[in-house]
């Protein structure tokens, strides 16, 4: 197969369920079943505003501002 | 209302109470039973308080008519969100889980200069639990309800407070804000309320939510209540770690300065969309007012909140991990599995939030090179009927719990003050504006939100409970 004829790669779509599932125990947390999709919910909200974060380029100097005495 | 008419105290106002109680025309235990009496017959309504410390109340009251206490808020019933610390109740942050605490020791620094200025407290209020949330409604305690529309929400996160205020119950409460707990209540319910610069009041005694987002401030029926209260606030306080060693800047003296030289701007942008009509209809009240004609464009801020909602889930959920571990059955469920998928953000993706911030908080001051007040729209919509999970924004169906905070998240990101002021358009349910002022320029929002109150633009509507 011509590589022309290869799909682009689009960009991955996580499995949060299953990422859901081993970040609980790496954090100490059970999760009930009924939890899980609600979490996985709240985890592509936080991946999309991570997503938009994410699209501003800043220079490698900005650094983080912990506190905001202006 | 001058106090020569008042014949019920229990529905005067800050200011009212102390200029009488000071001249001897009234006792504070007399303004204290007018009020307790209150909080008995009408706050079943509304589910603002948790708890009313009568016993306590009387003896601060009889404490100010002896003359050993006096102040710029003598006799003024006050109460707090229940995440500040009143010394012999635990601390219940709105939570099942925190009622286990054992009593905290001594009261917060804002109820101690509270007190310390004459003020008496009354007891603790209603929140949304651990304070992540917008809408007032709680699993534990019940949902605050909305004094305009007991069907409605009171907006949160400081429900209880904006309920208790706006029911005339007290005429001073003290809230916190996050992301929008103060402006939200406040707009829902009506009333004016300061969301402060970051680091200008202790966050001394209060249970913490996102320590670099967490403000604590005054919700009031009157400007001229909101200042006088702040005011007493003001302070260095080592026990908070980003209080400010600025001294205490008071707003009262020039509140009635006018603003004539001010530069006030409406914010465009983001912040002329994405809500129901009349969310902007009350900015164009308030800008008319004003006479502000100029808009202005805060860059970024769909990406602003969106870091700042990333930062929250984030630290909130460090801040409760160990309760998630071993109580996570004990959590209202909406905040529980908002905090587990907060816990699990990879740690770049907020450390990106946390450097976006830092460019979004140059851009943002430099624009107040150019203008010293800018308006924006408190919430996107009026309140909404309690327990509705979603909400139509722009023709897009959102979750409510989540997004009534979207235009004021980009401004206390970066700790700007604010005072929300109520609009009525109607003879429906309030809405709220911002006024929003350069760091360390709350005197200038509550200058601004003053004017508003005189020239009649604003003013908290009276509910008609009871």
């Amino acid at each position: 197969m011509p590589l022309a004829s290869v799909p682009a790669p689009g960009p991955a779509v996580p499995d949060l369920t299953a990422y859901a599932a081993a970040a609980a125990p790496l954090l100490g947390l059970t999760l009930d079943p009924a939890w899980i999709e609600p979490v996985c919910r709240n985890l592509a909200v936080l991946s999309a505003a991570a997503d938009l974060v994410a699209g501003f380029p800043l220079p490698d100097e900005a650094e983080a501002a912990p506190v905001f005495e202006a | 209302m001058t106090d020569e008419t008042i014949n019920d105290w229990s529905t005067a106002g800050a200011a009212s109470i102390a200029e009488a109680v000071s001249a001897g025309r009234v006792s504070a235990r007399a303004v204290t039973e007018a009020a307790l009496a209150r909080i008995a017959a009408l706050d079943p309504a509304v589910n603002a308080f948790t708890d009313v410390t009568a016993a306590r109340a009387r003896a601060q009251a009889e404490a100010v008519d002896a003359g050993r206490v006096h102040g710029p808020l003598a006799g003024v019933p006050f109460a707090v969100k229940n995440l500040i610390d009143i010394a012999g109740l635990p601390t219940r942050a709105g939570a099942k889980i925190n009622r286990d605490r054992p009593p905290a020791e001594e009261d917060a620094t804002l109820v101690r200069r509270l007190k310390a200025a004459g003020a008496i407290l009354v007891g603790a209020l209603n929140m949304g639990e651990y304070a992540y949330d917008f809408t007032g409604e709680n699993v534990h305690d019940g949902d605050s309800r909305n004094p305009h529309d007991p069907a409605h929400m009171t907006g949160g996160s400081s429900g209880g407070s904006g309920a208790a205020v706006a029911a005339w119950l007290v005429p001073l409460a003290l809230g916190s804000d996050t992301n929008g707990s103060i402006r939200v209540p406040s707009a829902f319910c009506g009333c004016f309320g300061l969301k402060p610069t970051y680091g200008r009041l202790s966050r001394a005694g209060s249970f913490p939510f996102v320590g670099s987002l967490d403000h604590l401030g005054p919700m009031a029926r009157g400007v001229g209540d909101l200042a006088r209260a702040y005011d007493a606030m003001q302070g260095p306080d080592p026990a908070d770690p980003v209080a400010t060693t600025r001294p205490p800047e008071p707003a009262l003296p020039g509140l009635d300065a006018g603003i004539a030289d001010l530069r006030i701007a409406v914010a465009g942008g983001y912040f002329a969309g994405g809500g129901d009509p009349e969310a902007f209809a009350a900015v164009a009240r308030v800008a008319e007012a004003l006479g502000a004609t100029r808009t202005v464009e805060i860059p970024e801020a769909r990406r602003a909140r969106a870091a700042a909602y990333l930062i929250t889930a984030a630290e909130g959920a460090a801040l409760h991990l160990d309760r998630l571990r071993t109580r996570a059955g004990d959590f209202d469920p909406a905040v529980r599995d908002r905090l587990i998928a907060g816990a699990m953000i990879p740690a770049p993706h907020v450390e990106r939030a946390q450097r976006f911030r830092r460019w979004y908080r140059a851009a943002v001051l430099d624009l107040f090179g150019t203008v010293d007040v800018i308006l924006a729209p408190a919430t996107p919509c009026r309140a909404p009927r309690r327990g509705q999970t979603h909400f139509v924004i722009d023709g897009v169906e959102l979750p409510v719990r989540a997004n009534v905070g979207l235009f004021t998240q980009p401004i206390s990101f970066i700790g700007l003050p604010v005072v929300a002021v109520p609009v009525r358009l109607d003879a429906g349910l309030p809405l709220g504006v911002q006024v929003i002022a350069a760091p360390w320029r709350e005197d200038v929002a509550l200058r601004v939100a003053r004017h508003l109150e005189r020239v009649g633009a604003v003013a908290a509507p009276v509910a008609t409970l009871g």
